[in-house]
């Protein structure tokens, strides 16, 4: 019954968003609509939450006549696990999706209020859209509440790999942060209808984007992480294209909030700015279509449904086309002479966007390569290994890197030369520091390393002495975009000391048996069998000559007869050991591969302090101060530069 | 800038778009024109899994007789779902099944083989994808029907259950080993 209620809610919902999309739209011209607006906002975001809170409810009551309960669940399940289990498919995580944008689109109706009507009625109306076709996929071809005649008495359990604390907070963040760029999408629509797209725009837009990206960095961060420690190959990075599919717009949309930057401060860029805008969501949906139509085959790839696809390739066709289109015909189209000049800090900002975008383009051209090449060649197959993404990427992150060292320096318009003198000084010291740290702590040559360390030792020194050249006027959007960049730096260095100076070693170990790696000894010293609360698992004891005890397990799943690795981890701020079991061999011994992983908590970590300074920066008081006004004077300086 | 350039965006986005719907037609694997069909089984030289130290196989080890090959990997969910069927196909029959374990870590495979039994003559370890790529294979599993000749006769993406065996693949290696027969009698 409640589930039932549940499907009716979300049927409600979709009404709803239909209507709020209507409203929306009128109210930007006819004043007395805004009220019921706001209302029809809220009213989409409990009709949502009642039917997301519905299947919850049948996740924590096992009720197995639920279709998408038995595929995703089962009694044995720890509570939490049951509860995450309600986005362990693709019915369920889609619905936790209309449920984001419904809670961003009551965020916008609420603390937009004092957006001028034409922009805020048509911004709720474009987002009322994009969830009203959400909301109809969901419901003709993903429904979470289908029913079984005669369910079965238990269900076929959530994919082990799922069962983790990973599974609980990684989903949720990543849709927050993917669906959070429809926001700036619906700005940069209202703004084309409008015809008001200037640096006002501009600044209504920054806060939503900045938020959408914290939480995209955190949920690409958080996925990292808990590839590293589950899957059981150490690695923390595959250019896997469900990965890509997340990562292009967070380029995106670290390319848009910077482009903004320059849009608020200078009223520059502002085509370019709205581009983006629409890109970044653009590449949010891809990254959906291409995640839930199966077309990229991929270890995250759910249940492949030929209708889905279709179904929200049209979507895609229809939003990002319509907006690309609008784009076309009303993007300001004059071109003006550039009002900055040699290394300003607009120049600064267009080389961090053209490095983003670049970097954009070649993962979007990698990723699709395959496809391409099928359809071109008729059914022959190729792929593209994480070796041509690197070959790219890194010296385009580390060319991002470079500018970011030099940016402190800069000024808006123009930057007096005398203000260069001291960062050469400064990049002297750091790639010193570079050569050396890595060549005495690590013991070998290593260029990657040398750089990404160098780099990062760089951007602090300049962000640092900026920093403290200013501490008397200090705004929180300084103070969150200095935090961000050291976290950035921090993720560089570690990347490069991670990826070049891990070491691993493979074994075969009875007990009592020792293995040295890298001047450590590691000891197996007893296997136990342990019981969890729906596995049976092989705990391996291991115990260093450093006083570190490691557990790496092998789990049997009986639900699913599945195996499962556990790594055991010892994590240290300055580097992780890493454990994992191989098969326990016929004398009784063990395979074994043993790593050390130095600073590579330091990528995770630089990622949680770039989301936390672009959180940081929206709480500054100009955006406060926003909030109470009906409009800002425009700061625009009249034309455009040519960005392209 | 004038207007036309602003439209780039929603050009690049049809072509976007265009590759996006032949990708996504195309990997229907039942309108995928198999190239290989009825064509020798792709050359290789590749490691066994859990061999003799350094032992390799070639193609030349899957002549003489009608054999199933199997692209399969730990990684693969519906890998497992089809094991159990490989499993009876191989007590039953006694067909010869040949494995390529695909893109996949070599300890974690053999320890599946260990756990869930093994159905296969003999493994090869295509640890970088070529000779799926030889293969035309979109994902695993996918499973080939290969005559004594060496030659292409059948391709199945995804999983062998029952009813896929007893409608594509026993009545094609019935007309196999009937073939084989006569071509025997010949002799």
């Amino acid at each position: 019954m409640i589930v039932e209620l549940g499907h009716f809610a979300t049927i409600l919902a979709l009404g709803i968003a239909a209507g709020l999309a209507v409203v929306g739209y009128l109210s930007a011209t006819r004043r007395n609509w805004a009220r019921s607006a706001t209302v029809l906002a809220a009213a989409q975001l409990l009709a949502v939450a009642s039917g997301f809170a519905a299947l919850l409810y049948a996740f924590l009551t096992s009720d197995f006549s639920v279709l998408y309960v038995t595929e995703n669940s089962n009694t044995a399940l720890p509570w939490y696990y049951k509860l995450s289990a309600a986005w362990g498919g693709h019915e369920g995580s889609f619905l936790l999706w209309t449920l984001m944008l419904a809670a961003w689109t009551w965020a916008v109706s609420i603390a937009g209020r004092r957006v001028p009507a034409e922009i805020h009625g048509r911004v709720l109306g474009t987002l009322g859209l994009l969830n009203a076709g959400f909301l109809l996929f969901l419901l003709s071809v993903s429904s979470p509440f289908e029913r079984l005649i005669g369910g079965p008495a238990e269900g076929s359990d959530l994919n082990p790999l799922l069962q983790d604390f990973g599974q609980i907070v990684h989903p949720p963040m990543l849709y927050l942060g993917y669906v959070g760029f429809a926001v700036a999408f619906a700005f940069a629509v209202a703004a084309l209808l409008a015809r008001r797209l200037d640096a006002v725009w501009a600044r209504w837009t920054r806060p939503w984007a900045n938020v959408a990206w914290a939480f995209l960095t955190v949920g690409i961060a958080l996925g990292s992480w808990w590839a590293y420690y589950e899957l059981g190959w150490g690695g923390w990075w595959f250019w896997d294209p469900v990965e890509n599919a997340s990562f292009m717009p967070w380029l995106a949309g670290t390319a848009l909030i910077h482009s903004l930057a320059v849009t608020e401060k200078r009223g520059a860029f502002k085509s370019w700015t709205v581009f983006l805008a629409i890109a970044a969501f653009s590449l949010s949906l891809l990254g959906a279509f291409i995640v839930r139509s199966g077309v990229l085959t991929s270890v995250h790839a759910f249940a492949v449904d030929p209708e889905r696809g279709l179904y929200l390739l049209a979507f895609v066709v229809l939003a990002v086309g319509g907006a690309l289109t609008l784009y076309g015909l009303r993007a300001p189209a004059i071109r003006a002479r550039a009002h900055y000049w040699g290394l300003s800090r607009e120049l600064m900002l267009l080389c961090n966007n053209l490095v983003l975008v670049l970097a954009l383009a070649v993962i979007l051209i990698y990723t699709l390569y395959p496809l391409a090449y099928e359809a071109v060649t008729a059914g022959e197959k190729t792929s593209i290994g994480p070796p041509y993404y690197n070959r790219v990427f890194v010296p385009l992150a580390l060319a991002l890197a470079a500018v970011l060292a030099v940016m402190p320096v800069s000024r808006w318009r123009r930057t007096p030369v005398v203000l260069f003198r001291n960062i050469g000084v400064m990049l002297v010291i750091a790639l010193a520091l570079g050569v050396l740290l890595p060549l005495v702590l690590g013991g070998a040559i290593a260029i990657g390393a040398m750089l990404a360390v160098g780099l990062g030792l760089w951007i602090a020194m300049t962000h640092v002495t900026d920093f403290r050249r200013r501490r008397r006027s200090l705004t929180r959007s300084y103070l969150g975009m200095v935090i961000a960049h050291l976290g950035f730096a921090i993720s560089v260095v570690g990347v490069g000391v991670t990826s070049e100076f891990s070491h691993a070693v493979d074994a075969r170990m009875t007990i009592g048996d020792s293995v040295k790696l890298n001047d450590v000894e590691y000891r197996l010293n007893r296997v136990e069998r342990v019981e969890g609360p729906n596995y049976t698992a092989d705990r391996v004891e291991f115990t260093t000559d450093t006083g570190v005890a490691l557990y790496p397990e092998k789990r049997h799943y009986p639900a699913r007869n599945q195996v499962m690795t556990e790594a055991g981890i010892a994590p240290g701020f300055l580097g992780d050991l890493y454990i994992t079991l191989g098969e326990q061999l016929p004398d009784g011994s063990w395979g074994v591969r043993i790593n050390d992983k130095p600073l590579v908590r330091w990528v995770w970590l630089g990622a949680l302090l770039m989301a936390f300074g672009g959180i940081l920066a929206v709480t500054d008081a100009r955006y406060r101060r926003l909030s109470r006004r009906q409009s800002l004077p425009s700061r625009a300086v009249s034309g455009e530069p040519a960005v392209t | 800038m004038n207007r036309a350039k602003l439209f780039v965006p929603a050009t690049l986005f049809g072509v976007l778009v265009i590759v996006l719907y032949l990708g996504f037609t195309l990997r229907d694997p039942t309108l995928l024109p198999s190239a290989l069909l009825d064509k020798p089984f792709p050359g290789f030289d590749l490691p066994v899994l859990a061999g003799a130290p350094g032992e390799r196989a070639t193609r030349d080890r899957l002549l003489g007789e009608t054999r199933l090959v199997n692209v399969w990997a730990t990684w693969c969910p519906t890998c497992l779902a089809e094991h159990g069927e490989l499993m009876r196909i191989r007590a039953e029959t006694g067909l010869s099944i040949v494995g390529i374990s695909y893109k996949d870590d070599s300890r974690k495979a053999r320890q599946w083989l260990a756990h869930y039994g093994d159905p296969y003559d003999f493994n090869v370890v295509d640890l970088d994808g070529d000779l799926g790529v030889d293969l035309g294979v979109y994902g695993a599993p996918e499973t080939f029907l290969v005559d004594a000749e060496g030659i292409i006769r059948f391709k199945h993406v995804g999983d062998v259950n029952p009813g896929v065996w007893r409608d594509e693949f026993e009545p094609r290696i019935a007309a196999l080993k009937g073939k084989d027969e006569v071509a025997e009698n010949r002799l």
